[in-house]
């Protein structure tokens, strides 16, 4: 392969930055112009998000005019110790111009919804000032140069997530939710530290270009580049990384949980943005993972077994928003699974998250609309018969399950079958593993999409006696038309131009065929499919109890989330709690005895030896006259040795 | 003999010496002639102008090395010029000028807190009437040739010139000591205390002298030195005048157990009279050690390092435990002072090798300490200083600039990081390390980590207790007291930051003359 550059950017590309600074301005203007700013301030959030959208337009067009591809905007120098310079870098390429424009196109979406959804809080100037502050955080993170730059956006979207989910921090659930997402985050963080440290270490420099050229030079010839196991240590720290922002096992307790945060933030966070910086991150690391088949085996793994997971759990789950969440999961999961298989797949999990950011955050807004109807109740067993009361909610929502079960033509299908047929098309009986598991994932997927959306919309009206439906107000569903429209049609209209937009990131593939033909894939997927969403209707068209029953092992197990809590419990919990305590009783006991047993001696010797301090003048003088004579005495003892 | 003999005399190098001590003179005169109402402008401006210009003199020397008499073209010792004895000069002119504005403090006590006469009985008539009135400007005169005797202390090249220099430093701060306007009774014990333990030093000192004379046949330091190698007199001789010689400059320098008039001195005098005594006396009885032992006694190194390495561990143990249960302000600065006498007797048995670094901690400690005295000076009940730390208590919610102030102080003098407590312990630590001294270093460590306490204890009651309800007021500073707090901090600060300019001088001045 060819050595890896970015060219320089020019003309409107060198304003790649204003797309950062536009909703951190605005995230500033908001939080400190106060309360002044109450009545007014969250258009100022929506116009600075909706100024970025058009801006990222732009820059896509600029981008696609330019031969290479590739625009790369140094701004400042950050640190310059001995031989390395971090710049504070922007680089804007096929794969960062795909994400800006999902961020800042969904983002505005979101931004619009939540002026209605949120009107009625007293914290709306705040909420826009950490959603613009988010989706700034998050711009950093897809347009930073090196591996420094993406660090910053990383953390920064963990804390502007942590502000996020516990908005509401008056209340307990969300305030321990923001703690764990905020915590969870950080341990996976450390991940992409020990990274960064590895690449300074190994090839000092935090540049992309730089590092990926060490891992290929590597490849070629050992001698000169980054040795094997470095570049396996470093793929598997860039893993861990991005299994805790994006959800991934073992990380993903604190994604579901996350749901306590108002709705529009599980849209915008929780669907569109955050959880797919794992993918981001793997995807910018292609070069990384490409040339590590081990690596890649890891990431087919977590995806593979957290797609299963995610979708076994959301069939059990009776809130509305978690089982979007643990949805959430499971798609995140068909990315790894893609951007794990590698080659051609990759591009594939580029467009099944743009896909899947228009489709969850139109159901993440959707289920938002519901529980505006319903009095923020959030239990799909109260729930039924909405369709008729409100059919604009009913109708977008439909729109966003028909894309994500995928059936033909709607946007999963272009966009999750491909998915599977590039895990059939694995190796060996790694293929018919990975190949199954996506294809069974497809099947529950169907299974409790179709649950929620039946047991949402149909059936016998469960409601409990104080609500009284109805549809949400224009700005609310305005945006959802709009996602819904994008929900059935992104996937089919994406699916061919995007995988050639993003050639110059990824390379030229071609397909693998294996186990299984295009065809034989289509046909079973869409069978699994069908067979989910029928046994569902079937099971859920005549509602359910109001109130979940007494079940069988495995539904208890989902219900538990298949034991997630459970391990970080007894794994985590039980150990740091016993550590703690111990540490209190070594701090209480051996420590402070050993302090207090010291300072007591020392006081107890003061206050003893002060005796000495008589005031008289006479004891001072017998004290120097004994003083001279210990001398003398000494200087005798020393010398006649 | 007697007709060839040419003495030549090096002006310049004298002028330091020589501008203060006719300074100090003159101030007598003005005392005669100046009206009343004017005197103390006058004084004070007479003072600072001349202890600047020694210093200017102590500048223009600076490259020089040299003794300043020489007789027919053969140098006399009795007062040298190199590089330690001008940077101690230099930092006590320097200091000098702090501790005379704090002396000319006329706001926090109307009047200044001096009387003119130490001498009349406490409380009596003559006693109450000398009260009212203001205070007496001859403290100016005095503390000038108090001044005058420390400079010549730490550049004095034979034991007579420096005993001399001893008598003139110690005599007018002994009277000093007795001139505070409030507790007189106090005051007057502790002159009395100060004059008669030091007269006893003065005794070991002289008697010293004589033994080392007659071991030697000289008084001068090189000399001595010269015959600690190849003298033919019985060695008996040479320890009995080492250790006199010690005991008595230890005295000064309040080691431990030569220690025990400094609390009750410090406590009795007046406050700006304390911080003179802690910051400027301590840098000329250390120079003044310094030059014996590194000039004098270096030869005979081997037989007084134990005996020294004891009383320095007795001085950093015993000051640093004696300050835990101090509930006096000034006491625990006095016990503090004694455990950096401590320290800085490290740097002495060290010799060559840290006299440089034991030069800089004199001059950071000074700061250090004159600001902390300054400030102690300022928070009062009423007339009185409330020295007791009970009244302290809260005092930085009621004066947080104070307290702030003082915080920084007491965390210099703990020695964290970016004060200059800090960086002249690990200068001095890290010299004494090169010359084999991990014992002692070890033991200077352990001391600090006690003394700590103390400090942060001090810090605590500031911050976080709540204050009485008749708490102290905090006078605000005049220009004066606010001009030496000021310049303490921000010395302590900046040598905390910065200290490189500094350490480099030291290190360039680290080298006496050995005539």
């Amino acid at each position: 392969m060819d050595e890896i550059s970015y060219a320089p950017a020019e003309g409107l590309l060198s304003f790649t930055w204003a797309l950062i600074a536009l909703p951190a301005l605005g995230a500033a203007v908001l939080l400190l112009a106060g309360r002044r700013a109450d009545k007014w301030g969250h258009w100022i959030g929506v116009t600075t998000i909706g100024a970025a959208f058009a801006l990222a337009l732009g820059l896509f067009a600029s981008l696609a005019g330019l031969e290479n591809k590739s625009a790369d905007l140094d701004l400042f120098t950050i640190l310059s110790v001995g031989g390395l310079d971090i710049e504070a870098s922007l680089l804007f390429d096929p794969l960062s111009a795909v994400f800006c424009l999902l961020i800042t196109g969904v983002g505005f979406l979101i931004h619009v919804y939540a002026v209605g959804y949120m009107s009625h809080d007293p914290g709306r100037r705040k909420f826009f000032a950490y959603f613009n502050l988010f989706a700034a955080a998050m711009l950093v993170l897809v347009l930073g140069g090196n591996y420094f730059m993406t660090f910053v956006g990383w953390e920064g979207v963990g804390l502007a997530s942590y502000l996020l989910i516990a908005f509401w921090q008056l209340k307990p659930a969300a305030a321990t939710a923001g703690k764990k997402a905020f915590l969870t985050n950080r341990v996976a963080d450390v991940g992409f530290l020990l990274a960064m440290f590895l690449m300074l270490g190994t090839v000092g420099t935090l540049d992309f270009a730089g590092v990926f050229n060490a891992v290929e030079q590597g490849n070629s010839n050992g001698a000169a580049g980054l040795s094997e196991g470095t570049s396996l240590a470093l793929g598997l720290l860039l893993l861990a990384a991005a299994c805790g922002k994006s959800g991934q096992w073992p990380f993903q307790t604190w994604l579901p949980d996350a749901m306590e945060g108002p709705t529009p933030v599980s849209a915008l966070i929780h669907a569109a943005t955050m959880v797919t910086a794992g993918v981001y991150l793997i995807a910018r690391s292609n070069v990384i993972f490409s040339l590590n088949p081990d690596v890649q085996t890891a990431v087919v793994v977590v995806g593979a077994l957290t797609l299963l997971l995610g979708s076994i759990v959301g069939c059990a789950k009776d809130d509305i928003k978690r089982v979007l969440a643990w949805s959430t999961v499971s798609q995140i999961g068909y990315m790894f699974l893609a951007v794990g298989l590698g080659g051609a797949a990759f591009a594939l999990g580029i467009i099944h998250l743009l896909a899947h950011g228009f489709f969850k955050a139109g159901l993440f807004l959707g289920s938002g609309s519901v529980m505006h109807a319903m009095n923020d109740q959030t239990d799909i067993r109260r729930f039924g018969g909405l369709w008729r009361t409100m059919p604009l909610t009913y109708a977008t929502f439909a729109a966003g399950w028909l894309a994500i079960i995928g059936l033909f033509p709607f946007s999963g299908y272009f966009t999750k079958d491909p998915i599977i047929a590039a895990a059939f098309a694995r190796e060996g009986w790694q293929g018919w593993v990975v190949g199954g598991a996506a294809l069974l994932g497809a099947a529950l997927t169907a299974f409790y999409m179709t649950r929620l959306f039946v047991l949402t919309f149909h059936g016998p009206k469960r409601w409990t006696e104080d609500v009284h439906p109805h549809e949400s107000p224009a700005i609310m569903t305005g945006p959802l038309v709009l996602l819904g429209i994008g929900s059935l049609a992104a996937g089919g209209l994406m699916a061919s131009p995007v995988t050639e937009w993003l050639t110059p990131v990824f390379g030229e593939q071609h397909e693998a065929h294996g186990h299984l033909s295009h065809m034989q894939v289509t046909v079973a997927t869409t069978v699994a499919v069908v067979l989910g969403a029928a046994l569902a209707w079937l099971l859920f068209r005549g509602g359910t109890d109001e109130v979940p029953r007494a079940a069988a092992w495995p539904v208890r197990a989902a219900r538990a989330d298949l034991g997630g809590e459970a391990v970080n419990r007894g794994l985590f919990e039980r150990p740091s709690r016993l550590a703690a305590s111990a540490s209190v009783a070594m701090d209480g006991r051996v420590v402070d005895g050993a302090v207090n047993g010291l300072s007591a001696a020392v006081g107890g010797s003061s206050r003893r030896l002060l005796a000495l301090q008589t005031g008289f003048v006479r004891s001072y003088a017998l004290s120097i006259l004994s003083g001279a004579v210990i001398v003398v005495a000494a200087l005798m003892v020393v010398v006649t040795q | 003999m007697s007709e060839s003999t040419a003495v030549t005399i090096d002006w310049a190098g004298l002028a330091p010496l020589v501008i203060v001590f006719a300074a100090a003179f003159v101030g007598l005169l003005a005392e005669a002639t100046v009206p009343k109402s004017r005197r103390l402008p006058v004084q004070v401006a007479l003072a600072v102008a001349a202890l600047a210009a020694a210093f200017v003199a102590v500048v223009l020397n600076a490259d020089k090395s040299g003794t300043v008499f020489a007789l027919d073209g053969v140098a006399i010792g009795s007062v040298v010029i190199d590089g330690p004895g001008l940077f101690l000069q230099g930092t006590i002119a320097i200091l000098s000028i702090v501790a005379v504005l704090l002396l000319a403090e006329r706001r926090t006590v109307r009047g200044g807190d001096f009387v003119a006469e130490a001498a009349v009985v406490a409380d009596s008539a003559a006693d109450l009437e000398q009260r009212r009135e203001d205070g007496a400007t001859e403290i100016f005169p005095l503390t000038l040739f108090a001044v005058t005797g420390m400079m010549m202390f730490v550049t004095s090249g034979d034991l007579l010139t420096m005993f001399v220099a001893l008598e003139m430093l110690s005599l007018p701060l002994y009277l000093l000591c007795g001139l505070a306007k409030r507790r007189r009774l106090i005051s007057q014990e502790a002159a009395l205390k100060y004059f008669l333990l030091g007269a006893f030093a003065s005794a070991f000192y002289v008697y010293g002298m004589a033994m080392l004379y007659g071991f030697a046949g000289t008084v001068d330091l090189a000399g001595i030195n010269a015959a600690g190698v190849g003298s033919g007199q019985p060695r008996m001789f040479l320890y009995i005048g080492v250790a006199m010689i010690a005991v008595a400059l230890l005295f000064k320098a309040a080691a431990v157990p030569f220690h025990m008039w400094t609390p009750d001195v410090y406590t009795g005098a007046p406050t700006p009279v304390t911080a003179l005594m802690a910051a400027c006396v301590k840098v000329a009885a250390f120079g003044g050690l310094l030059r014996v032992f590194n000039v004098g006694l270096s030869s005979s190194a081997w037989d007084w390092h134990l005996i020294l390495t004891v009383i320095a561990v007795a001085t950093m143990i015993g000051g640093a435990i004696f300050a835990v249960t101090q509930r006096n302000i000034k006491r625990l600065l006095a016990y503090s002072s004694i455990a950096n006498a401590g320290y800085l007797l490290i740097g002495v048995i060290a010799l060559g090798d840290a006299v440089g670094q034991t030069m800089f901690y004199l001059a950071a400690y000074g700061f250090t300490v004159i600001a902390a005295f300054a400030v102690v000076s300022l928070v009062r009940d009423g007339d009185e200083e409330a020295t007791h730390l009970a009244r302290w208590a809260g005092l930085g919610k009621k004066s947080p600039g104070t307290a702030v102030v003082f915080t920084i102080l007491m965390l210099a003098l703990a020695g964290l990081p970016f004060t200059s407590g800090f960086t002249a312990k690990f200068s001095l630590f890290a010299a004494a390390l090169q010359a084999d001294e991990l014992g002692l270093v070890i033991v200077g460590v352990v001391s600090s980590a006690i003394l700590a306490f103390p400090y942060l204890r001090v810090v605590v009651l500031l911050w976080l207790n709540e204050p009485a309800p008749d708490a102290p007021t905090v006078n605000l500073p005049s220009p004066m007291a606010g001009t030496v707090v000021a310049a303490g901090v921000a010395a302590t600060l900046i040598l905390g930051v910065a200290p490189g300019f500094l350490l480099d001088i030291v290190d360039q001045a680290s080298t006496f003359l050995n005539t």
